[in-house]
């Protein structure tokens, strides 16, 4: 202790007081205040410049995810629009299918009444053409008939001999 | 020096080798057992072990 | 390589030029040539030229124990002359490489001021220089002040002078070219990088490793210690003396030879700036908790501030200045200590096996000393930054 104590030299104490307060002072002013003051400001550019970033890419993600609803909402609408289409092209065909089924039906049927009538018409002129054909058979047979007696008699003996066969 | 010098000297020293041991003893536990914590618990340990140095050198000085 | 140069320029510290040529001429002829170039290398010019060895030993040697502790005592202590190495040449004279520093002093005439090359580079009192009236002698590189009477230094048997007196000395000595020097160059350094702020963003060139080390003390002393609210204000101290006492840690390794945070009174000095930081910016918290501590028993109040007064003014300070102090001497004797190995052991390890043994461990312990010097600044700036966070420490709670 004494010996360090003989070895402490006042004036060197002085000397290195005056000089670190002159350092600290200097210092102070012309590096660590603008030092710090540019770092800190930096720090803050730094800072503000990320959250800029974050906000933006924020802000990208929400036009990004309304696009997609846009892309989307488009999609469904065509989605439905094809939708409706398909139906309305299957109701389309459907009811021409129909229509036509009813018009073929209508016509089938037309046809058919057309043919009854035809039929019927052609049944009863074949009817009275074969009345009248057999009237005129009938007429031509009886009158040759007619024009023989024995004949006559014989026909009517023989329907005669039927008759009472058919009460036996 | 003085033999009692000496030996006060060699006490002091044998003082804060324990104490030294005993910090770095445990911070190295604690770095093993918190690997994640070692720059804190570095950081702790030279605090401590640097109030331990000066306290055996002002005891070294003193006895001078 | 560098490191070995590095060592072997340690080694002109010694100061003996001619008794290293001569263990390096008789020693293993691999290491002789080595150092022979190495010193031839690094040579300034001497005024004497390269006058060879077989000479007369003379006070110049550093051989024996005793020698080498005085040597590294003399080394640890600050000086008046800036002297490099010095050496005898062929007259058996003594050559000192360096220059002389101006010496101040406030004597019981007043202020005077003349060279330190009017002692000689005598250190034990015998010239004597008489100026303004008063007349002067150096003594283990401190300045006496001769009684009236007295012609020459008289000495008591413990070596203190009997008739002369110590003088108020504020001279440019070695510690103080020191200061000087790395205070400029801080100041060259810092203020080119707070330049380069002023055009762009990021700095370029030295200011690229200066900054990363600003940030560091910023975020890593300052900030964590003093608090994110109040550490602005205190940082610029904080940088100032972490960097002070680094470079000049570092600078005590090179074989310029400066001691400065190993000087008492730098390192006293620099306690001292811290203590008057934190107990001027200590908050009524701070104090209140010294004087008059709450939560104890009221009798106990005063003992307690006794303890706690004598805490905050005597052993912080005392332990921050003793601990720098202390580290860098002690890292001062080992590494001289370790180079001296060469001499002290040459007769039991042979010339060649002391050298080699010296270098292997001088080499270990200056790069031990390399880490040390930054852990001490880191200490010295992390003990001040926790004090005067304690001092300005918010309390919400009590």
């Amino acid at each position: 202790m004494e010996q360090l104590l003989n070895d402490f030299s006042p004036g060197l104490f002085v000397v290195q007081t005056i000089l670190l307060l002159g350092l600290i002072l200097l210092m102070v002013k012309f590096a660590w205040k603008p030092i710090l003051n540019s770092l800190n400001d930096r720090e803050e550019g730094i800072q503000s410049a990320l959250d800029a970033a974050e906000k933006a890419k924020l802000e990208m993600e929400n036009l990004q995810a309304d696009n997609q609803k846009l892309l989307k909402e488009a999609r469904a609408e065509r989605e439905t629009m094809l939708k409706e289409a398909r139906e309305m092209k299957n109701k389309m065909i459907e009811d021409a299918k129909g229509e036509a089924e009813d018009q073929a039906n209508k016509i089938i049927k037309q046809a058919q009444e057309a043919i009854k009538s035809e039929k019927k018409a052609a049944m009863s002129e074949l009817k009275n053409h074969v009345a009248g054909l057999s009237l005129e058979i009938a007429e031509k047979v009886v009158r040759d008939e007619l024009s023989n007696k024995d004949k006559q008699l014989e026909l009517v003996e023989k329907m005669l001999g039927e008759e009472s066969l058919t009460e036996a | 020096m003085t033999i009692p010098n000496l030996v006060g000297a060699g006490l002091i020293v044998i003082g804060a080798g324990i104490g030294l041991g005993k910090i770095g003893g445990s911070a190295m536990e604690g770095i093993a057992r918190q690997p994640e914590a070692t720059n804190k618990i570095q950081t702790a340990m030279i605090i401590i072990a640097a109030l331990l140095e000066g306290l055996a050198f002002g005891a070294l000085f003193l006895g001078k | 390589m560098v490191v070995i140069s590095f060592i072997c320029v340690l080694l002109r510290k010694f100061r003996n030029r001619n008794f290293t040529m001569k263990i390096t001429y008789k020693s293993n002829p691999l290491i002789a040539l080595l150092l022979v170039a190495l010193f031839s290398a690094n040579s300034f010019a001497l005024d004497g030229g390269e006058k060879q060895d077989h000479q007369q030993h003379d006070g110049g040697q550093v051989d024996t124990k005793e020698e080498v502790e005085a040597y590294i005592l003399h080394h640890l202590k600050d000086s008046h002359d800036f002297s490099l190495f010095s050496y005898t040449n062929s007259e058996g004279e003594r050559k000192h490489f360096g220059f002389p520093l101006p010496i101040m002093l406030w004597t019981s005439k007043g202020f005077t001021a003349f060279m330190s090359s009017e002692f000689h580079h005598n250190d034990d009192g015998h010239v004597i220089v008489e100026k303004n009236g008063v007349k002067l002698a150096k003594i283990h590189g401190k300045i006496f002040e001769l009684d009236q009477e007295a012609t020459e230094v008289s000495f008591d048997d413990l070596h203190h002078a009997t008739n002369a007196h110590k003088v108020f000395d504020i001279s440019i000595t070695k510690s103080v070219v020191g200061i000087l020097i790395i205070g400029l160059l801080m100041l060259f350094w810092f203020s080119s990088l707070a330049r380069q702020y002023k055009t762009k963003k990021i700095p370029t060139g030295f200011g690229r490793v200066l900054e990363p080390l600003v940030i560091y003390v910023r975020d890593e002393i300052a900030k964590p210690n003093i608090g994110a609210k109040n550490y602005r204000k205190f940082t610029g101290y904080l940088l100032t003396v972490f960097f002070f006492i680094w470079i000049l840690n570092l600078v005590g390794l090179t074989p310029l030879g400066f001691n400065v945070t190993g000087q008492l009174a730098v390192t006293a000095c620099l306690a001292i700036f811290t203590l008057i930081i934190y107990s001027f910016s200590g908050n009524k918290h701070y104090w209140g908790h010294i004087f008059w501590m709450p939560g104890v028993p009221v009798l106990i109040r005063p003992v307690l501030a006794i303890i706690e007064l004598a805490g905050a003014l005597l052993i912080k300070p005392f332990s921050l200045l003793v601990r720098l102090f202390a580290n860098i001497s002690a890292g001062h004797i080992v590494v001289m200590s370790l180079i001296a190995i060469m001499f002290t052991l040459k007769k039991d390890l042979t010339v060649g096996g002391a050298t080699a043994l010296s270098l292997l461990l001088s080499f270990f312990i200056t790069l031990i000393e390399v880490l040390v010097a930054f852990l001490q600044a880191y200490i010295f700036t992390m003990l001040s930054a926790l004090f005067i966070g304690m001092a300005v420490e918010e309390h919400e709670h009590h």
